[in-house]
């Protein structure tokens, strides 16, 4: 994770001068380079909040290292290596910008991959697009990002927020009824995508159907009073939209005050060690999520071919990480489906081909998805993945039910 | 008896070196300066032109919060929020108004002006940590309105705005003609800071801030100073506020944390509190220390910042400007 | 009238913790007249120390004992090695000091521990009383908080050393005259500040999960409830940190616009300190020309 840095304007003018040499000598050659790219090196630029409240997020941004850092032992991709510059944003927009702009100006990357926030993309989403920057698989939920016509170079990954809260809604609306719904949710974007989703679900029963609706800030200590209320409005039902810390309180007070409802849980918070554990696992029995991803520790697919890469991955290069932790899949398969793209490119590494490709994709499968699970993008539609399945917690794993389930808006 | 022998012509004000007075050489010195700082943004990159439309920012900010906890001794916290406040006033009248982008900062001013006056009567009752708590409030309830109240705000979406254009025929782009309008408004800011400070309004200010009583018995109304130090500290740091959401290009609340209020402290603090050219070498340090640590260590580069917080204050314990001040006057006197 | 109840049990909860870190931010002012910004990271850093020797195979109340110590110690040290460079210096100086030890405590307590949410185990059981309003682990919290302060309490009001740390703070010259090693009290201030402090964290951090952000929103809380207690008294700073874990509890349930909590609760506290502005425990200080 190296980061480099010239100060001096000369030598950067340098670098600047030798590689439009190097480009323009292998442009004679037919090969396209685009900026960052050289023939030993191909530079992708990131950034994740390290460091303040949001820190925890900043895992995925670990694990990606830890995959391009895999690929780069292992060789790298057509004789380059892949140099992953991230940096902490500290999930402030404004550093986001100037990072941003650090990584495209100065350190002349090729694209900007998986960055993660909404407000922290959002505040890069207009000068990425101007500059005609690829701004590839965003990590955040929100829902707007699925916009080609405005913002051609932007295009996110992972089911949105939207999509995963409409699964829920659907499968109340038709496995309960009845069901009289409560919500806790993080008052900011995150939280409140899962409100609308959830609402799109149930359709017209929505306003019927939910009976409360509570919100609570990262500066609260606890969750434990917003809880209380919550169970008071007679509810049987619970969506929580909250990260980790407050998801693990939040179903260690359910279980203290003795509600027991059907208990649906916002799948960034569903890691087993990060939430279920600290929560305690007996009080996390029977919590429902979703997932599009393979559990790292679900005992079904130990013995296929694609887990114990995955699990090699793990122990070498994340060794202090937990197998239940969701960001190693997610990170692991963000890296896999970007190092797809980079193949397929050849030697086109430019940024208009990286895109074109970005939203060209036809059923990509990649290893760690659920089975039935596939990448797919086009001109009109930049949400990558649509599909996820329902699991339920059984006190030791996640055990998957149902079927894999669209949640695209219709 | 001897005659009383007159004092040494060195001794007398208006010194002079190589046929021009100090005065002169001074106003040399700024007007240097003031050349270099024009010169810059066409020797350095655009990204290095941001970081430095960035510091001014923050400078004026800074400057700001110098006025209130430097020359008047009233500590805030919350000076993050009034910086919220006249961003998003610059952002709404921008995007809801059409209002052009030069045009925001007058009403940023005045709404921060305002807010600070209101803040200041109650914080009037206050000293010490209660005053801090009290402006730490500030800090913290800017983002929880600025969420609640989202049909003005944007909510948590924030607000996009178009970057200004610069105007044709002068050959700039977007940095650099917003380095210029930013750096007008900085040399505006100190010119006003100058005025105010070394003036009737900025001798009372520091006479309530050294002795409360005295100053009192004096005649001087201490409510009335106090509450104009603090009006004029947010209106600084309000505009700096509006200038960021114009040059950003976006407002969101998470912009906007308590981080950000205790940065312009820390900022403060560094380049020297009860100074002015101190709010510049503040804006430079809460610009570029983090940068450099993150280049130093990439494990843990807060450590870093917080440990060249510690080694400033050591070292300074009156900021850059502060410290650097007296032994300058001093150096000068023996030479 | 069952909800209100047990918001206000979960108020009083959430408040004890608020009063444990209130007590080590008043020890503190009390000692050396500065407000220890880094008081909260301090806790979380001591609590991860314990949690290392627990994972690690000490029982709990011998890592608890390690844990006080090494933190008793830690306090002492931070205070003759990194504040004494300021304490003549300008109090702006001495609170960017403070600043800078709470962002250099998160940031290494990231480093080593990572951001990823740990559970603590808690010496206290884990059962409903009253009854399901409360559970016998709040109730623990609540009572060492109050044994911490009556211990607190007696030794400024009981002991010689108390005594003289009182008086170094008040009046080092003085102080000095009489024989008093001024630089030692202050130290001592920072010592037990940290021991109150590493308390606090380990009672804390079973309720609201081990990471290096946990003491974030505390510590704000707990400066409220010290303020509002009046930042000299230790009786202040229960009453005042209970107090703001209900008001923050009440107000969140039965405000329409619950997410305006923080800004209304403050609102409140700000309203109490107009009327009373040394807090409701507090001494005025009184300036004599």
């Amino acid at each position: 994770m190296g980061v480099m840095r010239t100060r001096k304007h000369a030598a950067t003018g340098l670098a600047a001068a030798a590689g439009v040499i190097l480009a323009s000598g292998l442009a004679w050659a037919a090969d396209q380079y685009g900026p960052g790219v050289t023939d030993s090196e191909i530079k992708l630029g990131n950034t994740m909040p390290y460091s303040g409240p949001a820190s925890g997020l900043g895992t995925l941004g670990k694990a990606e290292a830890a995959f391009f850092a895999m690929i780069n032992d292992q060789g790298g991709v057509n004789g380059r290596k892949i140099n992953f510059i991230t940096r902490d944003d500290g999930y402030s927009p404004p550093k986001t910008l100037e990072i941003t702009r650090h990584l495209v100006e100065e350190e002349q990357v090729l694209l900007m991959f998986s960055a993660l926030g909404t407000a922290t993309n959002t505040a890069v989403q207009d000068y990425l697009n101007d500059s005609k920057v690829p701004q590839l698989f965003i990590a955040t939920g929100a829902a707007k990002w699925d916009d080609p016509k405005h913002h051609p170079w932007t295009i996110a990954f992972t089911p949105n927020y939207h999509i995963e809260s409409r699964i829920y809604g659907r499968y109340i609306g038709k496995s309960l009824p009845n069901a009289k719904i409560a919500v806790l949710y993080q008052n900011d974007d995150f939280g409140k995508d899962y409100l609308v989703g959830l609402r799109e679900g149930l359709g017209d029963k929505a306003e019927k159907m939910i009976v409360a609706t509570k919100s609570y800030e990262t500066t609260d200590p606890t969750v434990d009073s917003q809880i209380v209320t919550l169970q008071g409005s007679g509810a049987d039902v619970l969506l929580t939209a909250a990260v980790p810390k407050f998801a693990a309180q939040a179903i260690r007070k359910v279980y203290d005050i003795g509600w027991k409802p059907t208990h649906f849980l916002s799948y960034p918070s569903s890691s087993i060690g990060g939430v279920m554990k600290p929560a305690g696992l007996e009080k996390s029995v029977g919590i429902i999520s979703a997932t599009p991803f393979k559990d790292g520790t679900d005992p079904q697919w130990q013995d296929t071919a694609e887990f114990k890469d995955w699990a090699g991955w793990m122990q070498k290069y994340n060794s202090a990480a937990n197998f239940g932790d969701p960001f190693y899949v997610d990170g692991y398969i963000r890296g896999q489906l970007m190092l797809t793209l980079i193949k397929t490119a050849g030697n086109d590494l430019t940024r208009e081909n990286m895109m074109k490709l970005a939203t060209s994709m036809r059923d990509v499968k990649l290893p760690m998805l659920l089975p039935g699970i596939t990448a797919s993008t086009g001109p009109d539609d930049y949400q990558p993945l649509k599909q996820m399945q329902l699991q339920r917690f059984d006190g030791n794993t996640w055990k998957l039910f149902g079927e894999v389930i669209s949640g695209s808006g219709s | 008896m001897e005659k009383p022998v007159a004092p040494a012509a060195r001794e007398v004000a208006g010194d002079s070196y190589a046929g021009l007075n100090a005065g002169v050489w001074r106003l040399i010195g700024v007007l240097a300066l003031i050349a270099l700082a024009a010169a810059l943004p066409f020797a350095l990159s655009k990204y290095q032109v941001f970081e430095l439309t960035m510091v001014m920012i923050y400078a004026i900010a800074v400057l700001g919060l110098n006025i209130l906890t430097g020359y008047n001794g009233q500590i805030s916290l919350g000076h993050g929020g009034f910086f919220a406040a006249g961003a998003y006033t610059a952002a709404i009248l921008m995007h809801r108004y059409g209002v052009p982008y030069w045009a925001t900062l007058p009403p940023a001013a005045l709404i921060c002006f305002v807010l600070g006056v209101l803040f200041g009567l109650p914080a009037l009752r206050f000293e010490g940590p209660y005053l801090a708590l009290v402006t730490l409030a500030m800090a913290l309830a800017m983002p929880q309105l600025l969420k609640y109240f989202d049909t003005w705000t944007g909510g948590q979406q924030g607000i996009n705005l178009v970057k200004p254009l610069p105007p044709p025929g002068l050959g700039l782009d977007h940095d650099r003609w917003l380095y210029f309008v930013v750096f007008v408004v900085l040399l505006l800011a100190i010119r006003v800071a100058a005025n105010l400070l070394n003036g009737r309004t900025g001798r009372a200010f520091v006479a309530i801030r050294d002795h409360p009583i005295a100053a009192t018995a004096m005649g001087i109304d201490t409510a009335r100073y106090k509450t104009i130090a603090f009006g004029t500290s947010t209106l600084f740091t309000g505009v700096a506020g509006a200038l960021s959401a114009i040059v950003i290009g976006f407002v969101a609340p998470e912009s906007f944390s308590l981080f950000l209020s205790i940065s312009f402290l820390v900022g403060s603090a560094v380049g020297g509190i009860a100074t002015i050219s101190g709010a510049i070498v503040g804006g430079f340090f809460i610009q570029f220390v983090p940068n450099l640590a993150n280049d130093i260590s990439d494990a843990a580069p807060w450590a870093i910042y917080g440990l060249a917080m510690l080694l400033f204050m050591y070292a300074m314990p009156r900021g850059v400007v502060g410290s650097l001040g007296p032994w300058l006057a001093r150096w000068k006197r023996q030479a | 009238m069952h909800q209100l109840l047990q918001q206000i049990f979960s108020g009083l909860a959430a408040g004890a913790i608020y009063a444990s870190v209130a007590l080590a931010l008043v020890m503190i002012y009390r000692a050396t007249d500065l407000v220890n910004f880094a008081q909260g990271e301090m806790a979380m850093f001591s609590t991860y120390i314990a949690w290392t020797l627990v994972n690690a195979g000490v029982p709990f109340w011998g890592a608890y004992l390690i844990t006080l110590t090494v933190s008793f110690l830690g306090g002492m040290m931070i205070e003759r090695v990194l504040i004494r460079p300021v304490e003549n210096a300008p109090v702006l100086a001495a609170v960017v000091v403070t600043i800078g030890l709470l962002l250099i405590f998160n940031a290494t307590a990231g480093w080593i521990y990572t951001y990823t949410v740990q559970d603590f185990p808690s010496p206290f059981p884990d059962r409903p009383i009253f009854g399901a309003l409360m559970t016998t682990r709040d109730l623990g919290v609540i009572v060492v908080t109050l044994a911490m302060l009556v211990l607190l309490f007696a030794f400024f009001r009981f002991t010689p050393i108390g005594l003289a740390m009182r008086a170094a703070a008040q009046n080092p010259q003085s102080a000095q005259l009489c024989g008093i090693h001024v630089g030692r009290m202050l130290a001592l201030g920072w010592g037990l500040a940290a021991a109150i402090g590493a308390t606090a964290g380990i009672m804390v951090a079973p309720v609201l999960f081990l990471d290096p952000n946990m003491m974030g929103g505390v510590l704000v809380y707990a400066f409220a409830g010290a303020l509002l207690g009046g930042i000299t008294s230790p009786v202040g700073a229960v009453v005042g940190g209970l107090m703001v874990g209900v008001t923050e509890n009440l107000v969140g349930t039965y405000l329409i616009a619950s997410q305006l909590k923080l800004t209304v609760a403050f609102a409140l506290i700000i309203l109490v300190l107009v009327f009373k502005p040394n807090g409701l425990f507090g001494t005025a200080i009184v300036r004599r020309v």
